[in-house]
């Protein structure tokens, strides 16, 4: 198997006497969809926020590429190829839905000590920005405002913002939560599109979309990780049927 | 060309109008005025800058006008009255001071933000009380203007006029592009929202700094000209309640949009004038100005939310 590209080791993150995080262990290989369920207060978003370097772990490490980054911020983690959609929905809602994505090519494209041509009119920002937005479906609504954005485009606009870095590894924290029928299987079918050309971190409550996602998944309960495995291999988990006590996996 | 441009440029020919209006009426008072109205436009387009497009509430930001009047006043107390080196002199130092709070108030936020901003003028403001060699609270008077290399010579109100309105138009124009430059785009992103731009992998804090101090910067030429318009300087250049003026011609202008700042110094200036010294308003209107002003931009706050320039026609930037 292939080197993973983000580890996880021995991570513990603690909130006065509740333990969000106890002792996870975890690997994502090149190229593959690794899903983390679990029941509501599992600390998933809590595990998620340690990976993008919000949230700075008491103990552990995390590696991404061979390198150390447990104590680097989250725009250092992003230059390096780790980028992460928010599970509530974090865009600029009063800029238009391409120069949101435009400023995510832009921070990308060395630094931003540029004071004088105009942002809106560089090619080299707005044509890759226009790209993403085409292979997301958004590409008609560039110049809607992001506040006046329907919830399901502005789902999709956070994935296009996270993708306009170039990511090496994308991080997406509930990417259909919230989303109609129709909404949510566009967006699974586009998320299938990225499988095998990105590595991706699916962070999911929608069950039917992690399961045909994901390569492997692990499931989170009460900050521990009680099962990696095959979607096959977890749907025959004893443990985690337990654990979602009766829920259909 | 949108309306709101044509608006603008409308705007600044009428200014452009104003000496030889003036010279026709044999009304020299108002060139006096407008210039005035038009120094403190450059100011609140300095702290737009900032306020506006940055989401800094700076609370402070007549220290830079306070700076860039005491280097042309002690300048001229030493007998320097070259202009060129007295406003560089003010640029230069409002951009060192300005780095330097601005070093430690722009990595916090919000009411931090306010009060470390106001403290440091409240400072500036009594170091300026306590230089006796310098009239400490009396102030200072100028033995000359800022003597430009004989080029402009500001004892010729209306030659300092247009130097002034060659300023503001400069700083107007200047604003426009850095505000829709790349830049730009990253300091409206951070006041919009800053994890978010942390996680595409932005580090706000030097864009954060750079703006504090080009705005600081700006300002200070501000306060140059400031001293050359009363040839009379004092610490209340740097008191808390000319910061709150700055900000509130801001925030009556329209915070956030390129005409704004003039339209705020404008009105709030202009009005203060007509409720003083308007012979057809009665005497009462003229005894307690202050309060009807109060009340008038009470209502303006209220009715006009996006403040003057958010009641012209076109887009909200």
């Amino acid at each position: 198997m292939n080197n993973p590209l983000l580890e996880t080791s021995g991570l513990r993150k603690t909130f006065g006497a509740l333990v969000a995080t106890d002792g996870v262990d975890f690997d994502v290989r090149e190229g593959e969809t690794h899903a983390v369920i679990g029941p509501n207060g599992a600390g998933k978003t809590t595990f998620i926020k340690q990976l993008s370097g919000e949230l700075r772990p008491d103990a552990g490490r995390v590696r991404f590429a061979g390198e150390d980054i447990t104590a680097l911020p989250s725009q250092k983690r992003s230059r390096r190829g780790l980028a992460r959609s928010f599970q509530i929905t974090s865009i600029y809602r009063e800029f238009s839905a391409l120069d949101n994505v435009a400023l995510a090519v832009q921070a990308h494209a060395g630094h931003s000590f540029r004071f004088w041509k105009p942002a809106r009119q560089d090619a080299r920002l707005v044509d890759p920005a226009l790209q993403v937005l085409h292979s997301i479906g958004l590409d008609r609504r560039k110049d809607t405002l992001a506040a006046e954005l329907s919830h399901g485009e502005q789902r999709q606009l956070e994935i296009a913002m996270a993708l306009a870095t170039r990511p090496r590894l994308l991080l997406l924290d509930e990417p259909v939560a919230g989303m109609g029928t129709d909404e949510s299987a566009r967006m699974v079918e586009f998320l299938a599109t990225l499988k095998g050309t990105k590595t991706i971190v699916l962070v999911e409550h929608d069950m039917d979309a992690v399961f045909s996602l994901a390569d492997r998944i692990s499931v989170l309960v009460y900050g521990r990780i009680i099962a990696t495995g095959t979607p096959a291999e977890i749907r025959a988990n004893a443990e985690v049927r337990a654990a979602y006590l009766g829920e259909d996996l | 060309m949108t309306a709101r441009t044509g608006i603008l440029v409308a705007l600044l020919l009428l200014l452009a109008a104003v000496p030889p209006v003036a010279a026709l009426l044999n009304e020299p008072f108002y060139l006096d005025l407008l210039r005035r109205v038009m120094i403190f436009a450059i100011a609140a387009i300095s702290l737009n800058l900032i306020l506006g497009y940055g989401g800094m509430v700076s609370f402070g930001h007549a220290a830079y006008l306070g700076i860039g009047a005491y280097a042309v006043g002690v300048l001229d107390h030493h007998g320097i009255s070259n202009g060129w080196l007295q406003w560089g002199i003010a640029v230069g130092a409002s951009a060192l001071i300005a780095a330097a709070i601005g070093s430690i108030s722009v990595r916090t936020s919000g009411i931090y933000f306010i009060m470390i901003t106001l403290a440091f003028t409240q400072m500036l403001y009594y170091l300026g009380v306590s230089l006796a060699e310098y009239g400490g609270d009396d102030g200072l008077r100028l033995k000359m203007r800022s003597q430009l290399s004989g080029l402009i010579d500001l004892n010729d109100a209306t030659a300092f006029y247009y130097l002034v309105f060659a300023i503001l138009v400069l700083f107007l124009y200047v604003t426009h592009r850095l505000v829709n430059s790349r830049f730009g785009q990253v300091l409206q992103a951070v006041r919009s929202n800053e994890a978010r731009t942390r996680a595409i992998g932005i580090s706000p804090y030097p864009y954060r700094l750079a703006a504090f101090v080009i705005s600081g910067a700006m300002c200070g030429l501000a306060g140059a000209l400031l001293a050359n318009q009363t040839s009379f300087l004092t610490p209340e250049f740097m008191n808390w309640t000319r910061s709150g003026e700055l900000m509130f011609m801001v925030i009556l202008g329209g915070i956030a949009t390129t005409a704004g700042p003039l339209l705020g110094a404008a009105a709030l200036l202009l009005m203060e004038d007509l409720l003083q010294g308007w012979s057809v308003l009665p005497k009462w209107v003229h005894e307690h100005w202050q309060l009807y002003l109060g009340v008038i931009l009470v209502l303006v706050v209220l009715f006009a939310r996006r403040g003057l320039a958010g009641l012209l026609p076109g887009k909200n930037e």
